[in-house]
């Protein structure tokens, strides 16, 4: 087998296979798809109590040097210059055709440094790209020997303050250093469940004692990928490789709220990232597809890849993201649909093995998000 | 009454001579996990060994049903539509999906035996 073949694990590997996790393999690395508590009680578990993710898969990439904001700017439509200190945002890698490459977290840690955060999938493909950033005297380093736990759900404030009790000081989006059982970690107060929590990165060769902690609390149980995916579909995430993908801008995809105004035409800084012609102009004409949430009727889960037809059978999108939603008892699903069916409210209707279920548009998200803003 | 195991791990109950019911088994339930949706196929239906004829879908994925004899389908479990959970609770019970009229009462020499199926799933 060579090197490229050889399945990955995270410093919490161990401890998934002691928890009697169902590992699969997920981006190079073998990970905890589920525990014995099973999808859907994790996932309301982490709605009601707390839950702990290792997402030490993804990439932790420092950017540094005095024009790293500057730099960063040419590969993403976001505001970076502006970001304040111990703030994050969210933003989006172009490709030259406006396409997304990858989404990611900035944060902004001071001395001239950012902190990014990049998908699993992604993150040698992004290290390579901000490697053109070296020429404008950046350094850019993919994190090694780091672990990445997320502490997601509304009792993650009231049990980290058990170890950190600064991280009660902290809002959505706001990133802090925090000293957990002695070990100096970086925390933001952000993540993917919908939900108020924490992304904590630690070095690699403490996570294992970190997680122990956390877990021991009564109010946290492990949860997998298979719930961190049906938690981040209700909570109307974009996912990269589903909602997000090289053939549509940020705009087809929704996501006209993360960029920045100041990038934007009229702003300080307009474009100047890859692609920034075309986004621009999807901006400001308007796009023929977009991202929208779809209720399935009735009980059928209606899953990645089914196509939406009008009520005159023709094709006017495919399903991008799709699943039953352990919250609200129902199937959900998230589609790239064209514009112009939303516009005239078309009967719609999704076809799976066959049959056309149909499906009305809703505003994403399907279950409130309880970010804490302070 | 004798019970006999499918390599897609369905049980097969001979309730009669030619009259059987059909459900998947424990071992498959926990390996689906949460089950949020099952399709059955209609009452009159004719169904051959290796068809497929039931969709099961899980919270992760959806799944075929796999007929493990031939015949016709002569009643389904209409409770699975809104109680997709009963197979969870209880497979071997509530859970089952249909019953089946075996056009060739043969078949059930080629399935598996209780100690041929726990020897099958420890491998």
């Amino acid at each position: 087998m060579s090197s490229v073949d050889r399945i990955l694990t995270t410093p919490l590997h161990q401890m998934h296979l002691d928890a009697d996790a169902k590992m699969v393999p997920f981006a190079g690395y073998e990970m905890p798809l589920q525990y014995p508590l099973g999808i859907k009680k994790e996932h309301l578990h982490t709605r009601e109590n707390a839950g702990l993710f290792d997402v030490s898969h993804m990439g932790q990439i420092k950017l540094t040097g005095q024009n790293a904001k500057q730099a960063l700017e040419t590969l993403v439509p976001v505001d970076i210059v502006d970001l304040p200190l111990m703030k994050q945002r969210y933003a989006v890698f172009t490709n030259k055709k406006g396409g997304v490459m990858d989404d990611l977290m900035v944060t902004n840690i001071g001395d001239d440094g950012l902190f990014l955060v990049v998908n699993a999938a992604c993150k040698v493909a992004d290290f390579e790209h901000l490697k053109s950033l070296v020429d404008s005297g950046c350094e850019v380093e993919l994190l090694e020997d780091v672990a990445l736990l997320a502490l997601q759900g509304p009792k993650s404030c009231e049990v980290l303050s058990k170890f950190a009790p600064s991280c009660s000081e902290m809002t959505f989006m706001t990133a802090k250093i925090l000293e957990i059982d002695g070990v100096e970690c970086l925390a933001t107060r952000s993540g993917y469940s919908g939900e108020d929590g924490f992304e904590i990165s630690m070095p690699g060769h403490q996570a294992e004692r970190i997680a122990k902690l956390l877990i021991s609390d009564q109010a946290v149980e492990w949860v997998g990928l298979g719930a961190r995916d049906s938690l981040r579909l209700e909570a109307g995430l974009s996912l990269y490789g589903h909602e997000l993908d090289q053939q549509h801008s940020p705009v087809e995809s929704s996501l006209t709220w993360a960029l920045s105004k100041t990038r934007r035409l009229g702003g300080e800084r307009p474009g100047g990232y890859p692609g920034d012609v075309i986004v621009m102009s999807h901006l400001s004409e308007g796009t023929k597809v977009k991202i929208v949430g779809l209720q399935p009727e009735g009980r059928v889960p209606v899953r990645d890849g089914a196509m939406i037809e009008n009520g005159a059978g023709n094709r006017v999108g495919q399903v991008t993201s799709g699943g039953f939603s352990p919250s609200t008892g129902k199937p959900v699903a998230i589609a790239r649909i064209e514009v112009s069916c939303i516009d005239d409210k078309s009967n719609l209707f999704a076809l799976v093995r066959d049959k056309k279920i149909p499906v009305s548009v809703v505003k994403l998200p399907f279950v409130k998000q309880n970010y804490f803003r302070g | 009454m004798s019970i006999k195991y499918s390599e897609d791990h369905e049980w097969v109950k001979v309730q009669d001579e030619d009259l059987v019911i059909i459900g998947i088994t424990d071992f498959a339930q926990e390996q689906l996990g949460d089950l949020v949706f099952i399709e059955l196929p209609e009452v009159g239906d004719e169904c051959s060994r290796g068809d497929n004829i039931s969709v099961i879908e899980s919270v992760k994925a959806a799944s075929d049903l796999v007929a493990p004899v031939s015949g016709e389908i002569v009643e389904v479990n209409d409770r699975l539509a809104d109680e997709p959970e009963l197979v969870s609770e209880d497979s071997m019970g509530d859970g089952w999906f249909i019953k089946v009229k075996l056009s060739n009462v043969s078949e059930l020499d080629d399935l598996m035996d209780d100690d041929a199926y726990q020897t099958f799933i420890e491998d």
